[in-house]
């Protein structure tokens, strides 16, 4: 049997895996009756129409003749790391990590760190325009953030202010 | 009159110079969205929601209501002279709107736009302030079998016009309603799917998905296709006044377009995007005039229609939420998100308990109109400076925006794992060609749908047939059915399929 949507048919085998998990975890709950629905009653009734939904995907995608096959193509690793870890950086070092005992190194430093991170992924990384833009965009959080919102954030490294 | 004092009560609160400010500030990120391909409401929307708690809740309101009208402003700008569609809703714009600029008459093209919007969200604006009230009424008697069935409709609505396979967006719409159910069940205090993690008995934060979809997801997306050389004219934008024969054809467009989008953007699952798409239909099936530029080759009546119609439709969108509480797309139903964060409940009981919330938001539509117009004809010049901008400047810039909006809030180190993850979810779905915006939409009515399931059934013992059997429902539920047999014809599937490949 072959294949003939890629998008598809992984589409659908995501629903089904999904659909039918939550139904799964819903039996853990009490059900009840429709009169009187217990917490898993909805989720299982979702979580079935949604397992046979993907079903129906899956099975439309290996008989329904596409030209092309519908490839899903290959990911995009290098802006899924730098993009997904520019914002994991940002929120460590603004947040801190109590866990490890990391306190907060302050907006400034953070939106750097970002940038430089976030900007790996293009496909120019001129340092020094990278910098700039870090401080640009340093200026536009302070006004808008810190003096017009009045958000509540450290600006500086706790570690460094005390 | 009762309207004209619910105005005047409306623009005594939008007047205010804090309310002017913040619709100032809403219409102006909106056009700036709008203008930047790639950035969309949604997510902006979605980044300013946690800026906004610290306002008040009218204030907050006018921003966000701001951005999204402001945005099908700024979505013509790019639309227009890049070719390439600043916002989603400006799709149609591109197809006669590039070539009157290739014509060199980006001039009158912007002109049209401009004017015709700032018609169409006056107008929309009016049938908002004028329809909300009755409708009110109407919701008032509408009980849970009610609520449910209409939820059913917008959702099957939503779908309907979603572009793509409309089984794989009822799928999505399912995982959303399942999303929305995580987290402690109100009725019993179990804490569902939240696997022991104490932050998820809370469940799924919606900022944190809608974030994480909507703006990492679609960045990353973007991020990896090359990047396409832009033919943007930026120079030569001069004499922005349309011709009188211009007028003569493109008057009778705006029209057209403003009375679709008002009708489209009350409907679940309509708003801007959809109405645009029919109203340039419609301008295709009617006559040319004698003399008159073909379709396709920089008619007027092919920018001022669309244009009008998404203006029209962002306006009128609003009804149902501030009317029924049920958001008919995605941005609404972050408004609905706004509403809850400011303790605010979406609904009927909205334009009682909170007037001036209510009109003040409706008046601040029509003074935000008003700047926009501003905003965009005689300081064109400085949009089309910004399209110039590279995207490499500009992803650092929605990255941070995004991260400040998470974290703003609650210092809350688990949320920077689960942005990160629906961030990679958000990237996936886009491979997999599944939209996202049935998510969304299923995520924010999840719980309302489940409460007022089980208190239908509730009073009915259980018994399913209330549904159809209570007349109001029943119709809501019929015109559901209606709407998928209508989709699934074989003649409108290969229509419908046709219209989202070609654009």
């Amino acid at each position: 049997m072959n294949i003939k949507s890629q998008k598809d048919f992984f589409s659908g085998l995501m629903f089904l895996i999904i659909g039918g998990g939550f139904a799964f975890g819903a039996t853990s709950y009490s059900v009840g009756t429709a009169a009187r629905m217990g917490p898993g009653y909805f989720p299982l009734l979702l979580g079935v129409l949604l397992a046979i939904l993907g079903a129906f995907v899956l099975f439309f995608s290996l008989v329904v003749e596409r030209p092309d096959h519908d490839p899903v193509g290959s990911f995009a690793w290098g802006p899924i790391l730098y993009v997904l870890g520019a914002n994991i950086s940002f929120g460590i070092l603004l947040v801190g990590l109590p866990s490890i005992g990391l306190p907060s190194s302050g907006l400034f430093v953070s939106i750097f760190v970002l940038t430089l991170i976030a900007s790996k992924a293009g496909d120019k990384f001129i340092l020094y325009e990278v910098l700039i833009l870090g401080a640009i965009l340093s200026l536009i959080c302070y006004l808008a953030f810190i003096l017009l919102l009045k958000l509540q954030m450290p600006m500086w490294p706790v570690y460094i202010t005390g | 009159m009762d309207l004209m004092s619910n105005l005047a009560l409306g623009f005594s609160v939008a007047a205010t110079p804090l309310n002017l400010v913040y619709c100032f500030i809403g219409c102006l990120l909106g056009t700036l969205i709008g203008v930047l391909p790639g950035v969309g409401p949604v997510a902006t929307i979605a980044m300013l929601l946690p800026a906004t708690y610290a306002l008040p809740p009218v204030a907050a309101l006018i921003m966000l209501a701001g951005i999204y009208y402001g945005a099908q402003y700024g979505g013509s700008t790019t639309a227009i002279l890049v070719n390439l569609p600043g916002e989603a809703s400006s799709v149609v714009t591109t197809i006669d709107g590039y070539q009157m600029a290739r014509r060199g008459r980006a001039g009158p093209a912007l002109a049209a736009a401009g004017l015709g919007s700032f018609f169409a969200g006056c107008v929309g604006t009016m049938i908002l302030a004028a329809f909300a009230p009755p409708l009110t009424e109407l919701a008032f008697k509408f009980g849970p079998a009610e609520y449910f069935s209409l939820m059913v409709l917008g959702l099957i609505g939503a779908v309907v016009l979603a572009s793509g396979s409309l089984i794989k967006a009822v799928a999505m719409i399912i995982l959303g309603l399942l999303m929305g159910l995580i987290g402690t069940d109100v009725n019993s205090g179990v804490a569902r799917f939240s696997f022991d993690i104490p932050e998820l008995t809370d469940g799924v934060g919606f900022v944190v998905i809608a974030m994480g979809v909507f703006g990492y997801g679609e960045i990353i997306s973007n991020l990896s296709l090359p990047e396409e050389d832009r033919e943007v004219f930026t120079s030569g934008v001069t004499g922005l006044f349309p011709t009188a024969e211009d007028f003569k054809n493109m008057i009778p467009a705006v029209l057209r377009g403003t009375a679709l989008g008002s009708i489209l953007g009350v409907l679940p699952g309509g708003g801007a995007l959809l109405a645009a798409f029919a109203a340039y239909t419609v301008e295709k099936k009617t006559k040319l005039r004698p003399g008159e530029v073909p379709f396709g080759q920089g008619n007027i009546r092919g920018v001022a229609a669309p244009e009008s119609a998404n203006n029209a439709g962002a306006q009128t969108s609003f009804i149902p939420l501030l009317t029924l509480g049920i958001p008919p797309n995605a941005v609404m139903a972050l408004m609905v998100g706004a509403m809850t964060i400011h303790n605010v409940q979406p609904g009927p009981q909205v334009m009682t308990s909170n007037p001036e919330l209510f009109w003040g938001l409706i008046a601040s539509m029509w003074l935000g109109n008003l700047m926009l117009i501003i905003l965009n004809l005689p300081l064109i010049g400085m949009w089309i400076k910004l399209l110039t901008v590279p995207y490499r400047f500009l992803f650092p810039a929605i990255i941070l925006f995004c991260a400040v909006g998470v974290y703003s809030t609650n210092n809350n180190s688990f949320d920077i794992w689960m942005v990160a993850v629906f961030g990679f979810i958000g990237y996936v779905f886009v491979k997999l060609g599944c939209e996202p915006q049935p998510l969304l939409l299923g995520f924010i009515l999840g719980p309302m749908m489940e409460e007022n399931l089980r208190r239908a059934l509730l009073l009915s013992r259980g018994d399913w047939t209330v549904f159809v059997t209570r007349p109001l429902s029943g119709s809501l539920l019929f015109v559901a059915l209606i709407l998928l047999v209508i989709v699934l014809l074989p003649s409108v599937k290969s229509k419908r399929e046709e219209a989202f490949v070609e654009e």
